[in-house]
């Protein structure tokens, strides 16, 4: 909201506090200041010129040629604007004046005319978005005069930022008790007598609603001006705040709502038939407010219908057939008091949120639509003429909302806030805000006026207090921790750790959107179900991930696309999975990564070579190793959509899955428009990062013998089964084996391989003898022959 | 004369010993003199042997000799040796010198997301205050989101958070909130913990991203105070900017807490002083905080009566930019390693 400090002027009873100052202090105070502007900038040599000839330039037919009064003189001035006219006034920018853009004015020559300044429109000079013509001044305004004190201009605009709570501030009224609050100084203001009724007429009005509308105040005015405008320093102030100036009996009722904070609503007398009902909206009917669409509503909606039709939705937007236009000269004045539950939400709703409807959801003050109505009466009659009719109260006494009486327990508010601040102090701090105070017992009972809607409980009153009192003022006291020590587990690798051991081993951590394009979901988990949705903010956002590796891929695309070859990603975050059985959504925490580009970093001691599926199977089996428990896991051959058949592993400890590793499916690669392939891996957290604490093994003191095996065996054999059937046959004294090489090419028949394995025999309690250990190598080669078809190389 | 001669010949053979073991250029070469020399069929064993032939009167004396003499030579060998080890040692070393200004091999280590690195100093920073780091769901209802939280469906708060929805009517939490209320469900006072995760609000420009990251604080025990939110938060700012900067506490609305702050602090780029990134304020807003509100603690079955606490929010983000300079929040998401690379 935009307050000009001059209107704002009027409502104190001394001078303001210096802009900046003013601005600090409301801030602190909870109102926050989030600009404070020049309501113009400066205009120097720019003038009221009136316009005393107009003619045609001979040379131009879009241009005219002015003799323009100064005050002092008559100039010269070609001008371009189609509204110029003999008797118009007008800004003037005389020769050397200096206008906004930057643009200084100098003695021209336009097509062969001599030109001594510029006449400006709103636009030129920075006070609006107007550049169709001129800014036409009003007669009165004295020619010559310099334009900053002609329309007042020199001021200051604050742009207050209000929390949702804070429905009374929304007026020049409201920030100028707060302003008085805050400096001690008298609330004044325009003193507004009751306009006196010069016709008998009203018009009926009949509430329906109950608590909905309980107030509705009206006046007949007729015979109004059609052509008259609201006057200038109203338009200006307008202009100020924010608003274009329309009509005058549409001028005033938004003049009326941001001085005092009440909403109004003029309509056209003779678009209105019966009298007016405020009701419930029936389902189905239908509505078009002003702004030209044509909303469904239903019996949640309040809306002010006359005896055929509804007229607006109450408290948000009038309708359009019913409006002030143009020859509109007799007017019904509507001004309300809805309850703000019953305004609440219904302008989001129909995407109207209106000054009216910010208001009435905060909360408007029950006994301000007297006022408001004669204020409003005063203030359109003076500049549009018209006959007013009395003013006309339609109220339901009974459904008048209470007047709170909030307790108030000071050593509470004390407690709470952790200052010391005296009774005496808080009962003026609350007096201060307008509350009535009733300290007669230690629980105080409080009334908040009329216009705080957001006081119903103690915290209400404490926050007014500790407000009041200043935060800056509150100190700062150590609270020591009651907590015991929280659990640090060892049978978990945390993410973090895992994320550190990823980028020990070169993987950058990317940070991807949660949710993906549904294409993306289609082709990293087909057929899965999906979580899309309802209002995304673009159809590339729209489908909750159920893999990470969509937006690692599209990571890696991206980075290839700006030179970068080399990418290694992960990312720790969670998939959001559907169950197929019962639609059970799951979030997963996982932690996935992407590699492509060479397996290390170029180097002159490495060989050029691009990450293929094992060097990124040693970066999943390190991290595996850290649970301790290496010897659970299993890569065992698997499918996956969007990897490549034949280099794809499903990880799995004991039963449960616990990952992926492979390369992405070149389907998939050139989907993405991969320069390189790549490798990814995906471990689900809680069943792949489950650890182990450790326990403590003998260490053997007799040596370890080692013996290598060459084994040729055919292709399809996996090398896990062959250091299974290792396992099994040497039992208990094997260490550890090695896989030390696999060859495959000459001396090799086609379609074999060999694979040599070396074997790490030890015992805990004594030397293995050479017979034994040839027993045992002897066992496991009769083992892999037998399960495996395994021959036994060079033997 | 047979005498005389041994001795002359001994003297020689010393002599000569001497010259032979100086001239020796390598180990190889010194051995095999030693074992001309002392071997079985050595000359000095052949003057040993011939002191059998000799009276035994004139025996010690010649032995004494000999040996003196064979002590000599011995001498000169290990005097040769270490000579020539050293030489050997200063030829493999030579041999051994690498150009030492050649890079490392091997894999370089890649590095973490600036804003991981961001709640990492901030769950260590409030842990070693006691804090304990909780997590809830991304995917929430409207209970735990909003209701809960003390903000009705038809509330004007709502506005402030653009939610996204699922049909279902679920919806992606638009703060760390949630979380807060799943704990007090879950435990019961005193708490003290926070709650870092991702957050979601359909809002898209140049300073706001659909999804971001909160880290949501929560304090609920007896006599819990908004004097002791402040000090908290102090030092926090202090700890994690490691600057004493000054700070302040604006009083604002949020529907789950009352009193409500905006806590803002010094401009970290200008030092109050006035720049464009704080608006010349000399302000940078990073944190809301305030007393939990009744409602909430009601909600969540804890008596407001008994029990107080106060609950904060940062935007990590926020933080994380103002840390490190990062002067658009898109390229958080954008994952480009020119970028990464920065923070490893």
């Amino acid at each position: 909201m935009r307050i000009s400090l001059q209107w704002l002027g009027e409502w104190s009873g001394g001078p303001l506090p210096a802009p900046r100052d003013l601005a600090a202090r409301l801030t602190m105070a909870g109102l926050e200041i989030e600009g404070v502007e020049a309501a113009a900038p400066p205009l120097p040599g720019v003038i009221v010129g009136e316009i005393v000839e107009r003619v045609q330039h001979p040379n131009a037919d879009t241009l005219s040629v002015c003799q323009v009064n100064t005050g002092a003189e008559t100039v010269q001035i070609v001008c371009g604007a189609p509204n110029a006219r003999a008797g118009m006034k007008a800004p003037l920018a005389t020769v050397g004046a200096k206008l906004p853009g930057g643009m200084e004015i100098k003695r021209a020559r336009l097509r062969g005319v001599e030109s001594f300044g510029m006449l400006c429109s709103g636009r030129e000079l920075g006070l609006s978005e107007e550049s169709s013509g001129l800014l036409e001044l009003p007669a009165e305004t004295p020619t010559g005069a310099a334009v900053i004190d002609a329309l007042g201009l020199d001021d200051t605009v604050l742009e207050v930022n209000l929390t949702p709570n804070r429905g009374d501030c929304m007026s020049v009224l409201g920030i100028a008790r707060e302003v008085a609050a805050l400096t001690g100084q008298a609330l004044t203001g325009p003193t507004q007598t009751a306009v006196p009724a010069a016709s008998s007429e009203t018009f009926p009005v009949e509430l329906t609603a109950g608590a909905g509308c309980v107030r509705f105040v009206s006046r007949v005015i007729r015979g109004l001006n059609p052509l008259a405008k609201s006057p200038a320093w109203m338009q200006e102030r307008l202009r100020r705040a924010g608003l274009r100036p329309i009509s005058a009996a549409v001028d005033v009722t938004n003049y009326v709502m941001l001085e005092l904070g009440q909403p109004m609503h003029a309509y056209d007398l003779r678009e209105l038939a019966g009298g007016i009902v405020v009701r419930r909206a029936r389902a189905g009917e239908t509505l078009k407010p002003l702004d030209g669409r044509e909303v469904a509503m239903d019996e949640t909606v309040l809306v002010i219908a006359d005896r055929d039709k509804a007229l607006g939705l109450a408290g948000v937007m009038g309708g359009d057939h019913s409006g002030i236009g143009d020859d509109t000269t007799d007017v019904l004045l509507e001004v309300a008091f809805f309850r703000p539950e019953s305004i609440a939400g219904r302008g989001r709703r129909y995407g109207l949120v209106t000054d009216a409807s910010q208001r009435f959801e905060r909360g408007v003050d029950p006994t301000l639509q007297e006022r408001a109505i004669e204020r409003a009466t005063a203030l359109l009659c003076a500049c549009a003429g018209g006959t007013p009719g009395p003013t006309q109260l339609a109220e339901l006494t009974a459904e008048l909302p209470p007047a709170a009486l909030v307790p108030l327990r000071p050593e509470r508010a004390r407690r709470v806030i952790g200052a010391d601040i005296d009774d005496a102090t808080i009962a003026s701090m609350l007096t201060g805000l307008g509350m009535k105070v009733d300290h007669s017992g230690s629980a105080w009972r409080v009334t908040p006026p009329t216009w705080r809607f957001d006081i119903a409980i103690e915290e209400d009153l404490i926050e007014e207090i500790a407000r009041t009192h200043g935060f800056d003022r509150i100190p700062e006291t150590v609270q020591p921790a009651r907590q015991p020590i929280p659990a640090v587990t060892e049978t978990r690798i945390d993410g973090d750790a895992v994320a550190d051991m990823l980028v020990q081993r070169g993987y950058f951590e990317a940070i991807t959107y949660s949710f993906i394009e549904p294409g993306q979901h289609d082709l990293f988990a087909p057929g899965a179900p999906s979580l899309t949705l309802s209002n995304p903010i673009s159809a590339e956002l729209a489908t909750m991930r159920a893999s990470l590796w969509p937006g690692l891929a599209a990571a890696l695309a991206s980075n290839q696309r700006r030179q970068q070859p080399r990418v290694r990603l992960f990312e720790l975050g969670r998939k959001f999975i559907v169950a197929p059985a019962d639609g059970a959504l799951h979030e997963v925490p996982v932690i996935a990564g992407i590699a492509a580009g060479s397996a290390v970093p170029e180097q002159w001691g490495a060989p050029r070579a691009a990450v293929d599926f094992f060097d990124v199977r040693a970066d999943v089996e390190a991290l595996l190793r850290a649970t301790g428990a290496s010897s659970q896991f299993r890569f065992v051959p698997g499918q996956h959509a969007a990897l490549h058949p034949g280099q794809t592993a499903e990880i799995r400890r004991g039963g449960a899955h616990a990952g992926w590793i492979g390369r992405l499916h070149p389907d998939v690669e050139r989907r993405l428009d991969l320069t390189y392939s790549a490798i990814v891996f995906e471990l689900e957290l809680a069943v792949a990062m489950a650890a182990s604490v450790p326990h403590f093994q003998e260490v053997s003191r007799f040596p370890a013998v080692r013996r290598d095996l060459a084994l040729v065996v055919e292709e399809a054999v996996p090398v896990q089964k062959l250091l299974d059937c290792v396992q099994r046959a040497a039992g208990a004294v094997l260490r550890e084996t090695t896989v030390f090489d696999i060859y495959r090419g000459a001396g090799i028949e086609n379609g074999r391989k060999s694979v040599a394995i070396g074997l790490n025999l030890q015992d805990v309690s004594r030397t293995l003898t050479d017979e034994e250990t040839d027993a045992i190598v002897a066992r496991v080669v009769s083992d892999l022959e037998r399960e495996c078809s395994a021959t036994i190389r060079d033997r | 004369m047979s005498d005389t001669s041994t001795t002359l010949s001994l003297d020689a053979l010393a002599a000569d010993a001497r010259a032979r073991v100086a001239a020796c250029a390598g180990l190889a070469e010194l051995e095999a003199l030693k074992v001309e020399l002392f071997g079985k069929k050595g000359a000095i064993t052949a003057h040993l042997k011939s002191l059998g032939a000799l009276a035994p009167d004139e025996r010690k004396a010649a032995g004494a000799r000999i040996n003196a003499v064979r002590d000599e030579i011995g001498a000169a060998f290990e005097a040769r040796k270490a000579e020539l080890d050293s030489l050997e040692l200063e030829r493999k070393l030579a041999a051994g010198r690498i150009d030492v200004t050649q890079p490392g091999r091997g894999q370089q280590p890649g590095g973490l997301h600036p804003v991981s690195r961001t709640r990492r100093r901030i769950e260590t920073i409030f842990r070693n205050a006691g804090f304990s780091v909780e997590e809830g769901p991304e995917v929430e209802d409207d209970w735990h989101n909003f209701e809960a939280l003390n903000v009705p469906a038809n509330h004007p708060a709502r506005a402030m958070h653009d939610t996204f929805y699922f049909p279902d009517g679920r919806l992606l939490r638009t703060h760390t909130s949630p979380v807060q209320v799943r704990a007090m469900l879950r435990e019961k006072p005193p708490l003290r913990m926070i709650m870092p995760g991702r957050v979601y609000r359909c809002d898209s420009d140049m300073t706001h991203t659909p999804m971001f990251h909160q880290v949501e604080g929560l304090v609920v025990d007896d006599g819990v105070s908004f004097a002791h939110l402040k000090s908290v938060l102090h030092e926090f700012v202090q700890q994690y900017f490691e600057r004493d900067l000054g700070i302040r506490f604006r009083p604002s609305y949020f529907p789950f807490t009352e009193p409500s702050a905006e806590v803002d602090i010094e401009c970290v780029f200008c030092s109050g002083a006035g720049c464009r990134v704080c608006k010349q304020t000399g302000w940078l807003e990073v944190a809301g905080c305030g007393m939990v509100h009744p409602n909430v603690l009601r909600n969540v079955g804890i008596d407001p009566e008994r029990y107080t606490g106060y609950a904060f929010g940062f935007g990590l983000e926020r933080l994380t930019m103002l840390r490190y300079s990062v002067n658009d929040i898109r390229l958080y998401f954008e994952n480009d390693l020119r970028f990464l690379r920065q923070f490893g």
